[in-house]
């Protein structure tokens, strides 16, 4: 009966029945090839929604990560363009690395000068993106200079549909790689002390502190792995669009908060999981996306992920408060 | 074995110049409940510190088991099993009671991996042990304040303490959550651990403890067991002063009462009450929580906009419907919980004692900076204030402190009739008595009127010249001069129901 009451089912209830409405709206909706095209784009929102996660469990705040993504895979691209160097793995590992060392970056400040963390990625966010600019251009690499086995990488299907009027759809077997990294998450947050350690000090820090808990080590823990998901998930979309832009992301971190919002998180810290973000981001992107189907102008979208952005986070506000009282 | 668990032997610690601890000694055998008393900075928390190993001391040497521990750091008196429960339990709301429970011990243990089934088993198994049934499954913040402390307990008793510690453990509690701690506590004497409380709260350390150790102005000044000790016996070492309370029987000036309060009814708390309160008086209202007592002075206030009845100040009848007119009119409140519901802790003595008289310190458009200073200083010295200047952030004083410039607040409206709530709840015995006088010392020298609403029956016994017991919003014994004693008031609120 607990898993009833779970916020997790709420959100997920909510969501099908958003489905439901949406179908009955737009039929085009359950057609394979929205779907498909549905799941491709929850991959990257995704894998940088579990570091927000991550860093909103530990009752803090990360809005560098969209500027941490685009410098690791710019420098990456144009690092392989430049050096001739063509492959996958490398640059991954560079993208996953460049990110560390961004997040570290913030760990560094927000754990030695006991910073507020919206302030200090805030800065990190337009500190690195100037420096990008500033160093390496703001030219944009098209697919005719990608990376091709980069580009293979990213447009690896899963399986493939073939429709009525002949065209392919494709499931991205990027999916894989963003569950993978969902099921890695699940199991470190919930079943590892570090993970344990992140909920402890989000809820209480002090508290976590006389508990023994090395907290310094948290927040290292919290900001170096978001900052090198999001250099890992800067890659992936690169692999993905087939393009590099040093401009990517802008305004991007308000939809992954608001979809880490939606999936539950407390914007108090020390609650948030990996299921209800999973379904959080699907809900954010899936509502986008019926927007575009529904001819609704990009400029009126913002005011919708505003909305949701306020409303989620006015609920679980009020959600969190009641059980505090 | 030896015959105490942990001994402290001559402890001396410094703070700068300040000697917070000065040729302290103190025994704890297993097994036994001991009771540490004093005032606030007597020295009392640096003994708890230095006891857990968060203060290591200049002097002295510290034995556990009879054997000297040389540096104790808090990782070792976790070891040596000395577990401290905090006033604010260091509990996490959000998370359930198992992994509450275990998570102490896996990081004791080093532990990598979060063993969930172990967590839940560790669970069931201490709280069988303490004997109390609570869902080990449930969020911790969902819990009464009485249950988060059995699991702060039962987490002390996981990390093998010999000697839990807890600070002022009664002061959130009710009588009843209180009866059942004592019976958690005396069970764990039975299994062989001691019990250190840190309380100022008398009564409650007669009743449970064994022994008594009172500490003043950093040195120990009485030891015993405590049927060597009565109340008067604790307060006379703990201040250093015998605070002889005689009963307030105020000489009354003749002419009409101040305020006069008709049929007063709010619904479903007060119920048509008659009151009346003349300039010199200080009139008590007893009763248990619920009884109405917290509505009626809201009602007073202007704070019950469902309030019938008539009210008359100084004749004149009053409809108080906010907080404002109130005010205007001459009525101060003082509510219950000083430090949430009135004062702004990061500010000054002199801004919160200026801040509801604002609008009279006005120079045109501008604050009479001036007026605003010789205000506060008149005041600041009135009540007394312990500390340094009127700059002082009020967050930095003490509770007894604390509840003067709040008094001091509502005097400087020009109030005639006062409205204490609870007005020494959480206020060590010698500020406690400095309250008392100057709540007496307004009553009779400026002739305010008082209404005196506490649990504290002796405080009521003591300070009122009248007193109403109050049950179910309504009055069911009034009680005046030598028929006022504390027992006929407790056999009053006992026979309720």
């Amino acid at each position: 009966m607990k898993i009833l009451h779970s916020s997790e089912f709420v959100i997920a209830l909510v969501l099908l029945a958003a489905m439901v409405l949406i179908g009955l709206v737009n039929p085009a909706f359950w057609g394979l090839d929205n779907l498909f095209s549905l799941a491709k784009s929850n991959v990257v929102i995704g894998i940088m929604a579990l570091g927000v996660l991550l860093v909103m469990i530990s009752g803090g705040i990360d809005v560098s990560f969209p500027a941490i993504a685009v410098a690791a895979l710019y420098i990456v691209v144009r690092a392989m363009v430049e050096l001739n160097y063509d492959g996958v793995l490398v640059p991954f590992l560079a993208a996953a690395a460049i990110g560390l060392v961004l997040g570290g970056f913030n760990a560094f400040i927000i754990e030695r000068f006991r910073m507020i963390p919206l302030i200090v990625t805030l800065g990190t966010a337009s500190i690195v993106r100037g420096l990008v600019l500033g160093l390496l251009g703001s030219s944009i690499v098209n697919i005719n200079k990608m990376p091709k086995e980069l580009i293979e990488f990213g447009r690896h299907d899963l399986m493939t549909v073939e429709a009525a009027n002949g065209a392919t759809y494709g499931l991205t077997s990027m999916v894989l790689v963003y569950l993978g990294i969902a099921l890695v998450m699940h199991l470190v947050l919930r079943h590892t002390m570090i993970g344990r350690s992140v909920y402890a000090y989000g809820t209480d820090a002090e508290s976590a502190r006389r508990a023994g808990f090395n907290t310094r080590r948290t927040i290292w823990f919290v900001y170096c792995l978001a900052g090198l998901l999001a250099g890992f998930a800067g890659m992936l979309h690169t692999s993905m669009i087939w393009q590099a832009n040093p401009r990517d992301f802008q305004g991007l971190e308000l939809d992954v908060i608001a979809a880490v919002v939606l999936g539950g998180a407390s914007i108090f810290g020390g609650r948030g999981s990996v299921a209800g973000t999973l379904i959080g981001v699907f809900m954010l992107v899936m509502v986008k996306n019926s927007l575009i189907l529904l001819k609704v102008d990009t400029t009126w979208q913002r005011v919708v992920v505003g909305l949701i952005i306020v409303a989620a986070t006015a609920i679980t506000a009020w959600r969190d408060r009641k059980k505090l009282a | 074995m030896s015959d105490t668990l942990i001994e402290l032997r001559n402890i001396g610690k410094r703070f700068g110049g300040v000697r917070a601890l000065d040729g302290v000694s103190l025994a704890i055998r297993p097994g036994e409940i001991h009771c540490l008393a004093g005032e606030n900075g007597s020295g009392k928390s640096t003994v708890i510190k230095v006891m857990s190993g968060i203060y290591t001391p200049e002097e002295g040497e510290i034995l556990i088991d009879g054997r000297p521990v040389g540096r104790l750091d808090p990782i070792r008196a976790v070891q040596h099993g000395v577990q401290v429960i905090y006033q604010d339990f260091s509990l996490f709301g959000n998370l359930t009671v198992a992994e509450n429970l275990a998570l102490n011990t896996y990081v004791l243990e080093g532990r990598r991996r979060m063993d969930w089934r172990r967590a839940r088993a560790m669970a069931v198994e201490v709280l069988a042990r303490i004997g109390v049934d609570i869902d080990p499954d449930a969020e911790v913040g969902t819990l009464p304040t009485s249950g988060r402390q059995v699991v702060a307990i039962a987490r002390a008793i996981l990390a093998r303490a010999r000697l839990i510690i807890m600070d002022e453990p009664t002061t959130a509690l009710t009588r009843h959550e209180v009866d059942a701690l004592f019976a958690i506590v005396r069970d764990l004497q039975a299994q062989g651990i001691a019990v250190l409380f840190v309380s100022h709260k008398m009564r409650e350390m007669l009743e449970i403890s064994e022994r008594l150790t009172v500490f003043r102005n950093g040195r120990k000044v009485a030891e015993g067991p405590m049927s060597d000790f009565d109340e008067a016996a604790i307060t006379h070492a703990m201040t250093g002063l015998s605070l002889t309370d005689d009963p307030y029987r105020p000489a009354l000036p003749p002419g009409p009462p101040l305020l006069e309060v008709r049929k007063l009814s709010v619904p479903g708390s007060v119920q048509d009450i008659d009151l009346s309160l003349r300039p010199g008086e200080i009139v008590g209202i007893s009763g248990l929580i619920g009884s109405g007592r917290t509505e009626l002075a809201r009602a007073l206030f202007g704070m019950e906009p469902g309030m019938t009845g008539t009210i008359r100040l100084g004749g004149r009848e009053i409809h108080p419907r906010s907080v404002q007119e109130a005010i205007a009119l001459g009525i101060a409140y003082v509510p219950e919980d000083r430090l949430t519901e009135g004062l702004f802790l990061p500010q000054s003595i002199e801004r919160n004692l200026v801040v509801s008289i604002l609008e009279r310190l006005r120079r045109g458009p501008f604050l009479d900076t001036r007026a605003v200073r010789e205000k506060t200083l008149g005041m600041f010295r009135d009540m007394q204030i312990a500390a340094p200047s009127p700059e002082t952030a009020v967050g930095n004083l003490s509770g007894g402190n604390a509840q003067r410039v709040m008094l001091g607040r509502w005097l400087l409206t020009g109030a005639r009739v006062l409205i204490l709530n609870g007005p020494t709840v959480g206020v060590d015995v010698g500020s406690k008595a400095t309250i008392h006088r100057i709540i007496r010392d307004l009553a009779q020298r400026e002739g305010l009127g008082v209404l005196m609403i506490s649990d504290d029956v002796p405080e009521l016994v003591t300070n009122c010249n009248r007193i109403h017991v109050m049950h179910r919003g309504r009055f069911v014994a009034d009680l005046d001069g030598s028929g006022m004693t504390e027992d006929r008031i407790n056999d009053a609120l006992k026979t309720l129901n």
